[in-house]
């Protein structure tokens, strides 16, 4: 019962972690870059979740869909204002920028006087909720971290199969140049997936909010999702969420079974384990090029 | 507008091209030899910090800069360097000694942590440096017996053959020597043959390798001379800050540490300490801002990492070779003045090269 128990916390945690990872993926799937703002975009969205419903007292589900289209929103200026103009220059700076993005992003919520410092409790209506089921005791903020990985999941797998967006998305991620020259807009597809990779942070904001607090560092739980996206493959949708699964699970069981200290490093040493055996991943795509 | 007449092959390589960088490198070691005698203590310690965070610098700039292999995790060699240094401190070695050896134990595991670069390139890279680095704090918390775990461990003086350097200047001396050393030796290494294998392996892996160029031992050994460097500037850091705890040496260090080997300008020696200077500078430089901002915003305490995010992202846009970078163009500008162009220094547009295919 109690191996259950963790496993549910495990999976919810895990959840939080493939949603970020997603994130990261979007943008790597797209534009070859990684997003090291991703943990931030977070942080922010759950701040203007929190700012929607306290100082502007908006409904919880009004808050919930505005904050999720300002963060898309942000993420299509941010692309705009900061990634564009140096497209085509090495990753590597295109990674600073990112680092940027989140030194900026979290100096200027704590600037926030009164606000930034502190730690806030995001009031969702199933706060402190418990379902019993027999001996076992589910928070309800577990459940809905779970319930609304699977829909995002759901939507996202449908925007990719099904939408002429989403095919074309599919398509640049393929091939840039050749998506260019069938008539795709490119550079726009990019901004549409940085608005989406920031909208998807958002939602894990607002899930984590609940489960832990609203404060300006809680962005560097992104940096444990890194293992995430690796562990699944670091191009590959469903593998982020897998990869994030796996994360979550492992850090919660050797959180129990192992001596303390070992949780905190798990998620890296399963990803350093990973990067010698396996290092494209569980579904990682391996290309090779021909010279 | 100068030529340099060359007569002979070794001015090829010589550090100094010609009379006048010897003239201006010398009034520079000269002025760095007084600067007890021109600066007070505070502005000494902060010059002292300059160069021991331009000693890790260096080696980040070998890595990154020159081999185009970049670490977010650094700061663990830096937090091995250091522990190291005090472990065998409070254990009465010699500070040479203690040094060479906070060097070489952080070469080890940089060479440790080269082993995947082997495999994994780009980001996945990244990531493993980042997952290093947090296993490497983790352990300097858990691993109470030798590093004092998050209580901290204090550090004495820098001693050596009963010579013992107890005041600020002395220890800056010390520091001076160490930075002025690593620079030449980095400066003799980027001119050797492996260096020259460490600039191509940055430019194109499959051409460095068609050219007979080792990949894998070049890259860990860029990793070994990397993470000795920084070995090194973590010991001069211990006997500087007196006083180490494991959350020294986390994730906002080394990106700290990447942030200024980037405004210092990527692929420069001189960059590494121009970033060290802006590292140490720039904070100083908002504390005198400070009292010209309304409260709300002078007294808020992300004002230092909203500057930092906004100065990497303005240096990444628009001055992508950092502040070096910015220092060769107003230097051309005075060599050719009237006859500068704007676009001499125009960054050629480049496609992105696919890290999927390998």
């Amino acid at each position: 019962m109690q191996l259950l128990q963790l496993i549910i916390s495990g999976i919810a945690q895990g959840c939080i972690y493939g949603l970020i990872a997603l994130g990261f993926v979007l943008i790597y799937k797209a534009t070859e870059t990684v997003s090291f703002a991703q943990g931030d975009l977070m942080m922010l969205g759950a701040f203007l979740g929190l700012a929607l419903m306290t100082a502007l007292s908006f409904p919880f589900w009004l808050a919930v869909i505005a904050s999720i289209a300002a963060m898309g929103a942000f993420g299509m200026a941010a692309e705009r204002v900061t990634i564009r103009p140096i497209l085509g220059q090495p990753a590597f700076s295109i990674v600073m920028l990112t680092f940027g993005i989140g030194y900026v992003a979290r100096g200027a919520i704590t600037m926030i006087p009164g606000i930034g410092t502190e730690t806030h409790v995001l009031p969702v209506p199933y706060k402190d909720a418990v379902l019993q089921f027999g001996g076992l005791v589910v928070n309800i903020e577990q459940l809905a971290v779970i319930g609304a990985t699977a829909v995002l999941c759901g939507l996202l797998f449908a925007l990719f199969r099904y939408s002429k967006v989403g095919i074309a998305m599919q398509a640049s991620s393929q091939n840039q140049l050749a998506a260019y020259y069938m008539g795709i807009p490119v550079q726009k597809l990019n901004g549409l997936v940085w608005g989406l990779a920031a909208a998807v942070a958002a939602v894990a904001g607002l899930l984590l909010a609940p489960i832990t607090f609203v404060h300006a560092n809680m962005g560097f739980i992104g940096l444990k999702a890194f293992p995430a996206a690796v562990v699944g493959g670091f191009g590959s949708l469903p593998g982020a969420i897998v990869g994030g699964l796996v994360i979550g699970l492992v850090e919660a069981l050797s959180g129990f079974y192992l001596p303390e200290g070992f949780k905190d490093v798990a998620a890296y040493v399963v990803v350093l384990v990973m990067l010698m055996v396996k290092p494209n991943g569980l579904f990682g795509e391996n290309l090779r090029k021909k010279v | 507008m100068r030529f340099v007449f060359k007569t002979r092959y070794d001015q090829d390589i010589d550090l100094a091209k010609h009379a006048g960088h010897r003239f201006w490198y010398a009034l520079l070691l000269v002025a760095l030899v007084a600067a007890p005698w021109w600066l007070e203590s505070y502005g000494l310690a902060q010059l002292t910090f300059i160069l021991i965070y331009g000693v890790v610098g260096l080696g980040l700039m070998v890595l990154a800069g020159y081999t185009g292999l970049f670490s977010i995790g650094h700061a663990a060699f830096l937090g091995v360097g250091a522990y190291t240094q005090a472990v065998l401190a409070s254990h009465g070695w010699p500070f040479p000694l203690s040094l060479a050896v906070a060097g070489l134990l952080s070469a080890a595991v940089g060479a440790v942590v080269g082993l995947p670069a082997l495999r994994v390139k780009g980001i996945y890279l990244g990531i493993a440096t980042l997952a290093f680095g947090f296993i490497v704090e983790e352990v300097l918390a858990r691993w109470e017996s030798v590093t004092g775990g998050n209580a901290g461990k204090s550090v004495g003086s820098v001693q050596m053959f009963g010579w013992t350097a107890d005041t600020g200047e002395k220890f800056y001396f010390v520091c001076l020597v160490v930075a002025v050393l690593s620079t030449l030796a980095v400066l003799n290494l980027l001119r050797s043959p492996t260096g020259r294998a460490f600039v191509a392996i940055r430019d194109s892996e499959i051409s460095a390798q068609s050219m007979g160029i080792h990949l894998a031992r070049y890259k860990t050994l860029s990793f070994a001379i990397s993470a000795a460097l920084a070995g090194i500037g973590g010991a001069l850091y211990a006997h500087m800050i007196r006083f180490l705890s494991p959350d020294q040496f986390n994730i906002v260090q080394s990106i700290d540490l990447l942030l200024m080997v980037v405004i210092g300008g990527l692929g420069s020696v001189h960059g590494a300490f121009f970033g060290a200077a802006f590292l140490i500078g720039m904070p100083q430089l908002i504390s005198e801002v400070k009292e010209w901002l309304p409260d709300a915003i002078g007294q808020a305490p992300g004002l230092k990492s909203f500057v930092y995010g906004i100065v990497l992202i303005a240096f990444v846009l628009f001055e992508p070779l950092g502040l070096y970078g910015r220092w060769l163009k107003v230097r051309t500008w005075f060599q050719l003045f009237p006859f500068y162009r704007r676009g001499l220094f125009k960054r050629q547009k480049a496609f992105q090269k696919s890290d999927r295919l390998k």
